[in-house]
């Protein structure tokens, strides 16, 4: 009997099918894919250990009469001191640098998205100053305002003022602010920027098309859409602003004062100068602990609250456009 | 008239144009007025007009006759106009003056040859010079006192150092993470770690300090067990912290720029992620990386308040455990105690010119790279 065997199949491999991509374990790839993992874990790991650790210091220290008080002369007393002058002081500085630095950022975003020729020389150069005043290091602001603001400027309006003492030409509130926003000038340029791209172009050219002019379109069309863009821009110029202490050592801060400032021209006291002043003139830095993180807190809370906002209402906008588009 | 706008036709919107246009310029004036500003301060020093010898050639009152009267004026240090105003009695009392002014400094000073020089030249800014006590030549910043020191080499090494040191700790971690968060991670853990990073670079600096100077000190001087608990070691890292944000950002935005095919074609020849993201697209984004390193570093260097807090004196040593003073640290901690036109700040001013055209430097090199970067990334060169 000559029977004809049937064809021997390769053997069944269920899986083989499942595992065709990765068939040996590659130990490098696992070994440095995690070890940037570890360093972004490190990264989270150090910002956890620096919030957790001021919020659990800081919050025992806190209490109303801490935010609330105006601290006598020796404000290194835990049981005495508050931070009011401070607080009022640097929310002042940062709404009056609000006054100056959105009109102006604001207009040149708007030079730079809606008239700028894209290839000019002028244009590359404003982007270029942009870019620079953006890294310009903060105590190179400070020298500024002095140099400028209250040894040049101010110096002058003394002198055509006729003023006997020197009112204009020392540090002050305004010129604080004025150096603040000279310094964030470009975070509301590029945020305003940013959000007037993101406009759709189908918005203007509807508007141009019913006959409105090119400044009209801007003016009712482009500029209510990117308002959440320019808020956003304001808040994290504020946030960034209010942390700052190296461009106002110079300019404005004072390191104790009696009463809360009246006046653009009087000094003021400042919350990050604080707690620089809290952690490195304190005779007795135990002692001053509990309240130099109540006042961190208080500072982190200012600024970290406003940049929570802002990247909630970027979100927000975020999603409205892409509807749009 | 034509469907082009023009100026004849609507006189309002050209000006409102116009006027966009000129604000638009002020960040360019903005740029400019800091340098002028700065360097305006700073000139005496650039041109070596500024002197601070304690001990000055004195002129006998009784030879008012042999001087002329620029000589005089300049000797006196009067305006032209005070100059004007006076006679000849009134000169010579003083003179008189001047003479009995250095018969009061110390016989100490007065006998030092470092009394007579002027420190502010810049063979003693930039070259070692055996000072009066000491005894071999050495490199000192010491603006206080009656003979003042203004090397500036102490401050330019501890700048470095604490630069370096924050760079060397911050570059590869946030490379690292920028890696992990654009390629490796999944969506759901990039939309979590990204903004969470960024939200590092809104802590202030002085709350860093604060960081550095209670916590960081005592554990790293645990691990590393030297001697100084503040030091040059823990601002760098301290300063590595609060550039980490910054580098990350750029990175990551350089390695997602990159495209997608290079990412697909790569895993589809068989390679493992990792081998996609170090052997594809990191050297495809690599100027991207090196531009955010020069911006860390252009940031590093301007850094205030973290190295004020943690370290202060300056002695020339390239030892990380010693202390170091940066350029940034001298400004802000001795400006209040200059006197305003003096020859120290006068130096201050020239620091932070210096500062300044570091940081315009840096900036340029980084924003001219990632820009070719951009264009090369959408086939345009």
């Amino acid at each position: 009997m000559n029977t004809i065997n049937p064809p021997q199949y390769l053997p069944e491999t269920p899986q083989a099918g499942r595992h065709f991509r990765a068939e040996k374990f590659d130990f490098w790839s696992f070994f440095f894919s995690g070890l940037t993992g570890l360093a972004t874990l490190f990264i989270l790991g150090i910002l956890a250990v620096i919030l957790t650790n001021i919020v659990i210091n800081g919050w025992s220290a806190i209490s109303w009469h801490f935010v609330s008080t105006i601290p006598k002369k020796d404000f290194f007393d835990a049981r005495t001191t508050g931070v009011l002058p401070m607080i009022v002081g640097t929310t002042i500085r940062v709404f009056v640098m609000t006054i100056f630095v959105i009109p102006v950022g604001v207009i040149t975003a708007i030079y730079l998205t809606e008239y700028a020729p894209n290839t000019s020389f002028v244009t590359r150069v404003i982007r270029a100053a942009v870019n620079n005043l953006a890294g310009v290091p903060s105590i190179v602001f400070g020298l500024f305002g002095l140099g400028f603001f209250i040894n040049f400027v101010g110096k002058n309006m003394d002198a055509l003022l006729h003023n006997p003492s020197a009112v204009w030409g020392q540090p002050a509130l305004i010129w604080a602010a004025l150096t603040l926003a000279v310094m964030t000038l470009p975070v509301v340029i590029v945020a305003t920027e940013e959000s007037l791209k993101a406009i759709p172009p189908g918005l203007r050219e509807a508007s141009l098309a019913l006959g409105a002019t090119k400044l009209e379109t801007i003016w009712r069309i482009v500029l209510p859409q990117a308002l959440p863009g320019i808020m956003t821009g304001g808040i994290l110029a504020v946030s960034r602003a209010a942390g700052e202490v190296a461009p106002i050592l110079f300019t404005g801060v004072a390191y104790y004062m009696a009463s809360l400032p009246h006046h653009v021209t009087d000094q003021f006291m400042d919350l990050g100068y604080h707690v620089f002043v809290l952690a490195t003139q304190s005779p007795n830095i135990e002692q001053t602990r509990p309240i130099l993180y109540a006042t961190v807190l208080v500072l982190l809370m200012l600024t970290f609250a406003l940049n929570i906002v802002a990247i909630i209402i970027r979100a927000r906008m975020r999603k409205k456009l892409r509807a749009l588009g | 008239m034509g469907i082009h706008r023009g100026h004849r036709a609507r006189p309002l919107e050209w000006l409102a144009e116009k006027f966009i246009f000129l604000v638009s310029l002020s960040t360019i004036l903005m740029v400019f007025l800091i340098f002028l500003f700065v360097a305006r301060e700073a000139l005496p020093i650039f041109f070596g007009n500024a002197d601070t010898a304690l001990v000055q050639k004195v002129i006998p009152p009784d030879e008012v006759d042999k001087l002329s009267p620029a000589q005089l004026r300049e000797y006196l240090e009067l305006t032209p106009q005070q100059f004007a105003t006076m006679d000849k009695e009134t000169l010579k009392s003083l003179m008189e003056v001047k003479q009995e002014a250095l018969d009061e400094i110390p016989a100490k000073f007065r006998n030092d040859p470092d009394a007579r020089i002027n420190t502010t030249e810049w063979k003693y800014l930039l070259l070692p010079h055996q000072w009066s006590g000491y005894d071999k030549p050495e490199y000192i910043w010491q603006p206080v006192g009656q003979i003042q020191k203004y090397n500036i080499i102490p401050l330019l090494v501890g700048t470095l150092k604490v630069t370096l040191i924050g760079l060397l700790f911050a570059v590869p971690l946030a490379v690292g993470a920028a890696i992990y968060v654009s390629q490796l991670a999944r969506p759901r853990v990039r939309e979590i770690v990204k903004p969470t990073i960024e939200l590092l670079s809104g802590i202030p600096s002085v709350v860093v300090g604060v960081f550095a100077l209670l916590i960081m000190a005592t554990v790293l001087q645990k691990i590393f067990g030297y001697q100084t608990r503040l030091n040059a070691f823990v601002a760098g890292c301290a300063l590595g912290f609060a550039v980490i944000p910054v580098i990350f950002s750029i990175a990551e935005d350089a390695l997602t720029s990159v495209p997608r095919a290079y990412t697909q074609a790569a895993l589809a020849l068989g390679a493992s992620r990792w081998q996609t993201a170090w052997q594809i697209v990191l050297p495809a984004a690599l100027p991207g990386v090196f531009a955010a390193t020069v911006l860390g570093f252009g940031r590093a260097i301007g850094e205030t308040m973290i190295v004020l807090m943690v370290c202060s004196a300056s002695v020339m040593s390239w030892n990380i455990f010693d202390s170091a003073r940066s350029i940034t640290t001298t400004i802000a901690a001795e400006m209040a105690e200059a006197v305003s036109g003096g020859p120290h700040y006068r130096i201050l001013f020239m620091l932070g010119a210096l500062l300044f055209a570091a940081t315009f430097v840096s900036n340029m090199i980084g924003g001219v790279v990632i820009q070719r970067f951009k264009l090369k990334l959408e086939g345009k060169r």
